[in-house]
């Protein structure tokens, strides 16, 4: 009986809190079957020939061929056949898990040793914490403001890194009200195991509530707005300005053309780079004089700025281009 | 050579002494005599294998308690450092290329030495002076960026001797560069009259493809370290975003060379197995070309496959989608080893000695290594278990359910020519099946503690962890029981073993045609082969006692 009860405490798969978390453990369960019935036949031809033909046994050894082409073949093409079916079942996941996803709640989060900094656009903001809404999609957009760190969620079954100097994005939807455990799953110094947290997944009413608490605060694109005028951005890009300089409105998710030719997306890493490396991307018509605000920016500050810009206008729909 | 020590060479084989028989320190650290250098090499990877293993022993030690109560985090972070960076560049991959190759390929080619004896030396002695200089490194204080060196943490962000240890792990290369060329010029150049190239044994065969490896790949890791200790010492913006660098970049270089290095930690120990098996069983190994040629298949699609260790690290889709292919790929060669040594297996002779019983070991976790391989190919289930302990597991299920047990196995089965003694066979059965139980103890609940979310390189850990982590510790301390038996019958037997006979496995290839231990230069008459390679007489169909 008490064998029972601890077997029943041994876990072998973690919380599913998603149905990505449940389409991941059927491929894992296709592949142990796949694999452990190979390993099993493999195992159990090998201890029965070491039975059979041990040397002090009596046994037909006549010489078989020594070696076979048809033979070869079969054992190289069926594994061939298997392997490009779980290629193709993880691609295809791995696909779904890839693609932008439409209407989610955005989450910003940066990583710096050792901890976790996680800001709604509404706002607030959290440490080592992450309230979600239930059913609702969540997308990462993720950055280190210092070494690589890894944003891993086991019951989610996602992970990502998170580098300095790019915006990295997962998404997953809970589809569980509870706690799940966020690990930093790579290596980032000495208190790397101490980078860990939980995602809150709460039900629509209660996140509204959670949401409500605490004091009130601006919103990711309203500081965007402030930093955009006391950063002085504002002063060359607006139609009043004295300098010309391009107009942002409308900015974010156009294809802009340089001076050199090329022709780019506006998305975060745009944005991102022509705010601290103003002279890499030089739209075409202007003059280069932007000055770099490398080290006078911090990332949430970054972050709000890029915010704000997105927030001013749209002009077409968004050009996918997965950050990854 | 020196014409004074050719005399004394000669004198050697007027008496028909064994290339043991001179021991004084002068005759071994100026030996050019590459079954001694091969001597040298196994003394001195003992020692790190030693110092590694002490490592490992007190981070399993450590994570008997969700806390991590024995060291703290920074000595953790040190300790698996150590244990990655001493096992990887000064244990596995000299192991059984630098140990067994050195001593076994001009004996199994019927040459009297390597192509360049000197060259062969001087390798030892720039892998002695690049382990000194890790050594030095870890007394001083020791690094703790993971054997990996990710930048920026290890270019910008380390307080330790990051620069020192690359440098060590830089000069090393060297001698694995040197080791490559010679096997590959002597494998070329050096064959016995009539011993063509699928007259080769297959162990021949896996130290020519680590051998291609060692000169292509390793030249790699050597820039890539460069790079990384010029941001580190003079901020040279190459990694670091922060200096206009590219942290991936270090990624895709890194991996560029270490995953052709897994190979390099793994044909070798194929290469072993196909002779135990052959030698075991009687038999010419099954499909002898497919095993040959799948060595290079590896050696070449090793070099193709570096991505998949950066499927979440924010490279393409696309980039994810072709790594994932080509690392299915690259198993393809390797099932095939595995199915022609069974087929091998088929209407032999079998008889379970402790090589034997390494050999079956091999084939058992090598094969699970490899199926857990598929698991990490796989991209969304990779997702998941990327940077966990699921990795952790699959490799040691490779580099030491692989590696180390064919290593174990070829120390065994060579060790009558090496030293002329037999070891003690019951103690050495019974050591084999030790290892491999404590090995699967240690490793497979890591399996499962890699899918339940548990990363790696974690001091500390959430209490849900703690009996998988209880039961790999428990599992540790059986597995070091199996490694530490062996040197110890082994040194005894160099005494007291009884006297081995030229050929105590009744096995076919030059090496046993010669004396035990052999002559200084290998062979009284340079041999000729006539026939194919284990070309063992049909064994009898009825039972045969000894």
């Amino acid at each position: 009986m008490s064998w029972a009860l601890l077997i029943a405490q041994i876990q072998f798969l973690p919380d599913q809190a998603s149905k990505m978390a449940g389409r991941v453990d059927l491929l894992f369960i296709y592949l142990i079957a796949i694999t452990g019935t190979v390993t099993l036949a493999v195992a159990g031809v090998t201890l029965f020939f070491l039975a059979k033909y041990r040397r002090n046994a009596a046994a037909d050894r006549s010489p078989p061929a020594s070696s076979s082409l048809p033979v070869e073949i079969t054992w190289s093409v069926i594994p061939l056949v298997i392997f490009i079916a779980l290629f193709g079942f993880g691609a295809k996941i791995y696909f779904r898990e890839s693609v932008d996803p439409r209407d989610a709640l955005e989450v910003h989060v940066i990583g710096k040793q050792w901890m976790w900094k996680l800001e709604h656009l509404q706002g607030k903001r959290e440490i080592n914490e992450l309230h979600v809404p239930l059913d609702q999609t969540v997308k990462l957009v993720m950055t280190s403001q210092d070494v690589i760190h890894s944003f891993f969620l086991p019951s989610f079954r996602i992970k990502e890194d998170v580098l300095p100097g790019r915006y990295t994005t997962q998404w997953f939807t809970p589809q569980k009200v509870g706690t799940f455990p966020i690990f930093c799953a790579q290596y980032c110094g000495t208190n790397h195991a101490l980078m860990i947290g939980q995602v809150v997944v709460l039900d629509a009413a209660d996140f509204a509530a959670w949401l409500r608490t605490g004091r009130e605060t601006a919103s990711v694109a309203q500081r965007g707005e402030q930093l955009f005028h006391s950063l002085g951005c504002s002063g060359c890009h607006s139609p009043q300005a004295a300098v010309r300089a391009p107009l942002l409105e409308g900015l974010y998710g156009s294809r802009v053309p340089l001076t050199d030719g090329r022709i780019v997306n506006a998305d975060m890493r745009y944005i991102r780079d022509c705010i601290l490396l103003p002279k890499t991307e030089i739209v075409s018509g202007f003059d280069p004089v932007m000055p770099s605000f490398q080290d006078r920016v911090s990332e949430d500050e970054l972050f709000a700025l890029i915010t704000y810009i997105k927030s001013i206008g749209s002009p077409q729909p968004e050009v996918t281009v997965p950050d990854r | 050579m020196p014409p004074v020590l050719q005399i004394i060479d000669l004198k050697d084989s007027q008496a028909t002494r064994s290339y043991l028989t001179k021991q004084t320190l002068r005759s071994w650290l100026l030996t050019t005599d590459h079954k001694r250098v091969g001597l040298l090499y196994l003394y001195t990877i003992i020692v790190f294998f030693a110092v590694a293993a002490s490592a490992a022993a007190v981070m399993r030690l450590n994570l008997l308690t969700p806390r991590g109560d024995l060291v703290q985090a920074e000595t953790y972070n040190k300790l698996f450092t150590m244990h990655g960076v001493l096992m990887v560049w000064f244990f596995l991959i000299p192991s059984i290329p630098s140990v067994l190759g050195n001593f076994l390929l001009p004996l199994m080619l019927g040459a009297r030495d390597l192509a360049f004896p000197k060259l062969n030396l001087l390798s030892w002695y720039i892998f002695v002076f690049g382990g000194g200089i890790a050594l030095y490194a870890l007394l001083i204080g020791g690094v703790d960026t993971g054997w990996t060196f990710y930048t920026p943490y290890s270019s910008t962000y380390s307080n330790s001797h990051v620069a020192l240890m690359a440098a060590g792990v830089f000069v090393a290369g060297f001698s694995s560069i040197l080791t490559g060329l010679n096997f590959i010029v002597t494998t070329h150049k050096l064959r016995a009259p009539g011993l063509t190239w699928f007259r080769l044994r297959l162990f021949v065969w896996s130290l020519y493809a680590t051998s291609v490896i060692l000169v292509l790949a390793t030249p790699v890791l050597a820039m890539t370290l460069t790079l990384m200790a010029l941001e580190r010492i003079w901020k040279v913006g190459v990694f670091d975003p922060a200096l206009g660098g590219d942290p991936l970049l270090f990624q895709h270089l890194f991996w560029f060379y270490s995953h052709p290095a897994v190979y390099i930690m793994i044909l070798p120990g194929m290469g072993v197995v196909s002779e135990l098996i052959a030698a075991f069983s009687r038999k010419r190994v099954f499909g002898y070309t497919f095993v040959a040629f799948s060595s290079l298949a590896i050696a070449l699609l090793g070099f193709l496959v570096w991505g998949h260790h950066m499927f979440v690290s924010s490279q393409s889709v696309f980039a994810g989608v072709i790594f994932s292919f080509l690392s299915f790929l690259v198993a393809i060669p390797s099932a095939i080893k595995v199915f022609n040594w069974t087929a091998t297996l088929y209407r032999g002779s079998i008889s379970l000695d402790t090589p034997m019983l390494y050999a079956i070991g091999f084939i058992g976790l090598f094969t699970i290594g490899g199926m857990t391989g598929l698991f990490l190919a796989t991209l969304a289930v990779d997702v998941h278990v990327h940077d966990t302990y699921f990795v952790i597991a699959h490799f040691h299920y490779i580099m030491v359910g692989g590696m180390v047990m064919a290593f174990m196995g070829g120390l065994h089965f060579w060790w009558p020519k090496i030293s002329g003694r037999m070891y003690p066979e019951l103690l050495g059965k019974m050591t084999a099946i030790v290892t491999f139980l404590g090995f699967n103890l240690t490793f497979f609940p890591q399996f499962i503690l890699g899918y339940l979310g548990m990363p790696r390189r974690y001091h500390a850990y959430p209490e849900q962890f703690q009996v998988y982590n209880v039961l790999s510790t428990a599992g540790a301390s059986i597995l070091g029981l199996g490694y530490v038996l062996p040197l110890c019958y082994l040194i005894w037997s160099c005494c007291y073993g009884k006297p081995a006979g030229n050929n105590p496995w009744g096995a076919k290839g030059f090496e046993w045609e010669t004396t035990s231990p052999p002559p200084s230069e290998n062979f009284e008459k340079p041999p000729v082969q006539t026939e194919e390679a284990y070309a063992y007489p049909v064994p009898s169909s009825e039972p045969i006692t000894e």
